[in-house]
């Protein structure tokens, strides 16, 4: 079995707090245990609309339709959902939709799971092919103003923006037998 | 396994009728056939049409209805961009967003490409599988009778609907709507009040 590490960190906290200081109304989410506090926070809030997907793709369409009619929305998803959204990433391209997402990496710092690490190597190019401004967050303490950031890019600005947050900040997945 | 499918609609005059039926709502239309259908049905600024996106058209239609909940949503699309977001049923059926309705003109093909057989007309049961994601209100159409359970579904929207338009598989002309995406987001957006950035 697997025990992953959904702790309430204060960076996480940190997260749900700026989306909600910038109007985030819908979350449209595959989940992962990194982001597993920002799910629940957003859930207990009566001004968001938690959203799962079946896959990340759907996501960038909600996310779409939200804008479309006037609210500001996130995609919370795994790096491995990346690469299911990329010929999706065209409608936000076209339309020049605003556009934030936050990724969990996996694949990239102490994993045990090789069939994760081809995507997390590709993760980053692929969204920088597909014309998003990237950042990163590895140190907690940056993790509120980078976010803030980003979504101000987003949503000021008008891009398509993705934070790779770190696998190394999230913590390594403990594998433990039964 | 070819099954036998129930084709007696004229795509666009269903279309356009429907359209002429629900003058207020807003209407998200799937790449190809759908898009041409609705813009021959004459241009307006609460279509949002899609040059792209394949299988996206449901998931626009959410997010969309989930953001404006008083007004009713129409996503009109095809078979084949249906099936490409399958999953999307199950995100809406988890969702249950009463003001929106998807009608899918289904001619059992993949149009633009050839006429190849889709999956709707080689087994498939959308309603059944629409149903099956808990989308309660979904129901075959077989004949233009059936537009006015349509119109009364859009018109005073209780619950999610999907209804599955049997539409000959004909080849009919062409009737290509602008192609600018930031303008038609702008024009979509302006149409209830949304100024650009």
């Amino acid at each position: 079995m697997t025990t992953s590490d959904t702790s309430v960190a204060a960076w996480k906290e940190d997260i749900f707090n700026v989306l909600k200081a910038g109007n985030i109304r819908q979350v449209t989410y595959v989940p992962d245990a990194g982001h597993a506090h920002v799910i629940q926070r957003a859930q207990d809030d009566p001004d968001m609309q938690t959203v799962v997907l079946t896959t990340e793709e759907e996501g960038v369409a909600i996310n779409t339709g939200a804008w479309l009619g006037g609210q500001r929305s996130v995609l919370l998803m795994q790096s491995s959902g990346v690469g299911n959204c990329i010929n999706m990433f065209s409608l936000l391209n076209s339309c020049r939709i605003p556009f934030l997402t936050l990724v969990t990496m996996r694949g990239e710092y102490a994993e045990f799971n090789p069939w994760q690490t081809p995507m997390s190597k590709a993760t980053e190019s692929c969204l920088t092919m597909m014309g998003f401004r990237v950042l990163r967050v590895t140190d907690p303490d940056e993790v509120q103003d980078v976010v803030d950031a980003a979504l101000a890019s987003a949503f000021e600005a008008g891009e398509q923006v993705a934070v790779l947050i770190s696998q190394r900040l999230i913590g390594r997945k403990k594998w433990n037998k039964d | 396994m070819t099954t036998t499918h129930k084709s007696t609609i004229d795509r666009r005059e269903f279309v356009a009728a429907l359209v002429k039926s629900c003058p207020d709502a807003l209407i998200v239309a799937g790449l190809g056939s759908s898009t041409y259908d609705l813009f021959a049905a004459g241009d307006r600024p609460q279509n949002f049409y899609l040059w792209g996106a394949m299988g996206g058209a449901a998931g626009i239609g959410l997010g969309l209805a989930l953001a404006q909940p008083e007004k009713s949503v129409v996503v009109l699309t095809g078979d084949g961009e249906q099936l490409m977001g399958l999953g999307t049923l199950a995100t809406i059926g988890a969702q249950q967003p009463a003001n929106l309705t998807i009608v899918v003109l289904d001619n059992g093909h993949f149009g633009e490409t050839g006429m190849q057989h889709s999956h709707t007309s080689l087994g498939t049961d959308l309603v059944a599988v629409s149903k099956a994601c808990a989308i309660g209100n979904s129901h075959q159409i077989a004949d233009s009778s059936g537009l006015k359970d349509i119109t009364a579904a859009i018109a005073q929207p209780k619950q999610t609907s999907l209804f599955q338009v049997m539409v000959k598989a004909d080849e009919v002309p062409r009737a290509l709507p602008i192609r600018d995406g930031v303008h038609i987001k702008n024009r979509f957006r302006e149409s209830i009040g949304l100024a650009p950035l």
